[in-house]
């Protein structure tokens, strides 16, 4: 079978890039039914990132749903196999409550997870192919970083009831509130700076990680730390380097996350394209003894990109073949067969249309030639 | 050419108090002073672009990219919950969300209290934090006469110097929360234009301060 890439849209093109990718680095392709038991999503109703679903009853009797995540749906699958590690990629639809217009949509989402006997080299190696996909789609990227275990330490440190306050203005960059919410329920001011300079910084590795280590020792997180820069320490002198920022406001859910965990933003889109991070305790909740990592890219947020020249739509055809309503259809299909055969793409009508643009335009002629006009 | 930092200001008092701000922090423009109709100015020297917008729009307009930092009062990011970054409390456009009711109203915990509010969230998550059952009733203007036309039993709106309150023979029962303008910058603008914003809290918080 042979295809030009011409033929794929933006998203299709993107979808095949971050699935080469994945596979170059020998992660398995993985499919799963569109469908799954309503049940599994109300007992993890937190870890998804809209509250809608879409339900229905199916032929036995059973409340299903369409799926609204897909890690939920891998994990349900997945059986603990000691210390073996399954590396699984997908591309699938995903239905969502749109933040913006309060309705459905279906979205479609790649991703990969790495589940099993995890340790630092495969969350090294998940954080790498993080930042490969973002450089693939656009090599202007931002991959925001943070360890959950330095944000927990310091939380450990303010007064039960407290946290919710806080870890929501740590997430917003927001030094006042933490004051606020500090004064309501009396942390003290050495960690209020604290938890002010985690909300606020943000930046190279190289910059930002000598700051958290003073804090890590003083938080008893050194370990933690440790993680993070040695995760870190596999884009030293590469490319994806440059993209690479600490930034401790990144959150997750401390449900469900635990460990490292990232956000991808790509120039020209509001939001963050790609989620990730160690979702160990997800894991337990779902009474597996392992570990896992991994992340997803949003493809609904990428048609925010602006088209670049190189990515400018490709006209509907090379040749344009102008023929009479009436032509003889022996003679049009071997004339367009003639084209086709030399490489040609061949959109035949009675007229030019300035909505499907060719980049040459021909004639059939009586005798069954191809005449071209330009 | 640079690309043009995107500020999204809200029309009114407040906007041009903090497009002073913005002035004294090293983002001029002196065409936005000028009185016309334009909407948009731009000043390329300093490399901004302001635009005035409805007040509750600024979230939106930042949330979305299509401006990179804005101003907004803490009512509207209580409300919409936008996801954006909340850098600097400027300490200005003070006032408060309060409820207010008739002079002499006492509540009555064995029926549901009906609250008439434009700001639904707020009021929902007050009156739960309260255990007090209530019915909602969202209005988007003139909140004041609800309780006088009997449509509900208390407001919860925004109160400034409380003389509409009085006007109407209201008065303030319970501060809900305090509020007051902040500077809000898009979560990838922020990423990708750090240099730029950093300068602006650091001079506006500065100032602020």
């Amino acid at each position: 079978m042979t295809f030009s890439s011409g033929a794929l849209t933006w998203e299709e093109r993107v979808t095949f890039t971050l699935r080469s990718l994945y596979a170059q680095y020998g992660y398995q392709p993985y499919t799963m039914s569109k469908f799954e038991e309503y049940d599994l999503y109300v007992r993890n109703k937190d870890f998804l990132i809209s509250d809608g679903v879409i339900t229905f009853t199916d032929t036995t009797g059973q409340l299903m749903a369409l799926k609204p995540d897909v890690t939920l749906s891998i994990i349900k699958n997945t059986r603990d196999e000691g210390s073996s590690v399954r590396k699984l990629y997908y591309n699938e639809n995903v239905y969502r409550v749109s933040k913006s217009s309060g309705s459905f949509r279906e979205l479609m989402q790649v991703g990969l997870e790495c589940i099993g006997g995890i340790g630092r080299a495969d969350v090294a190696e998940v954080l790498w192919l993080a930042a490969s996909s973002l450089y693939a789609i656009r090599p202007e990227f931002v991959l925001d970083v943070s360890h959950l275990g330095l944000i927990g330490a310091v939380l450990g440190a303010v007064p039960p009831g407290a946290e919710k306050s806080l870890l929501e203005c740590i997430g917003q960059k927001n030094p006042h509130g933490i004051a606020d919410a500090a004064r309501e329920f009396g942390v003290t001011p050495e960690t209020v700076r604290d938890l002010q300079t985690l909300a606020s910084l943000a930046g190279p590795p190289r910059e930002v990680l000598p700051v958290l280590r003073s804090m890590a020792e003083r938080y008893c997180a050194v370990r933690d730390l440790d993680e993070l820069e040695t995760a870190l320490s596999v884009f030293d002198g590469t490319p994806l380097a440059e993209g690479i920022r600490v930034d401790a406001s990144v959150l997750d859910d401390m449900k469900y996350y635990n460990g490292i965990v990232f956000k991808g933003f790509l120039r020209g889109v509001p939001g963050s394209v790609l989620s990730g991070g160690q979702y160990d305790r997800l894991m337990k909740r779902m009474h597996r003894e392992s570990g896992a990592v991994g992340f997803a890219v949003y493809l609904d947020e990428l048609e925010r990109l602006e088209v670049t020249a190189e990515e400018e739509p490709a006209p509907a055809a090379d040749v344009l073949l102008l023929r009479d309503p009436d032509a003889d259809p022996s003679s049009l299909m071997s004339a367009m067969e003639r084209l086709v055969r030399e490489g040609l793409s061949v959109r035949a009508a009675s007229a030019a249309d300035p909505k499907v643009p060719a980049k040459r335009t021909a004639r059939l002629t009586d005798d069954g030639e191809v005449v071209f006009l330009d | 050419m640079t690309e043009l930092l995107n500020i999204a200001l809200p029309k009114g008092r407040l906007g041009e108090k903090v497009y002073d701000l913005f002035e004294k922090a090293g983002f001029p423009c002196p065409s936005i002073r000028e009185n016309s109709r334009k909407l948009i100015f731009e000043n390329p020297e300093a490399g901004v672009r302001y635009f005035w917008v409805k007040p509750s729009d600024v979230a939106i307009y930042v949330e979305r990219g299509a401006a990179d930092v804005g101003v907004a009062g803490r009512d509207i990011l209580l409300e919409y919950r936008p996801e954006l970054y909340e850098l600097c409390d400027l300490g200005i456009g003070k006032c408060r969300m309060a409820v207010a009711a008739p002079a002499g109203f006492r509540d009555d915990p064995r029926k549901t209290l009906r609250v008439a509010t434009k700001f639904t969230r707020i009021a929902r998550e007050y009156y739960a934090s309260l255990g007090r059952d209530i019915e909602l009733i969202h209005l988007n203007g003139s909140i004041e006469i609800a309780p006088i036309l009997g449509l509900s039993d208390v407001i919860v709106d925004i109160v400034e110097t409380g003389t509409t309150l009085k006007e109407n023979n209201l008065e303030v029962i319970e501060t809900v929360l305090p509020i007051s303008a902040r500077l809000i910058a898009n979560r990838s603008s922020y990423k990708f234009r750090s240099a730029e914003i950093g300068r602006i809290v650091r001079a506006i918080a500065g100032g602020a301060e």
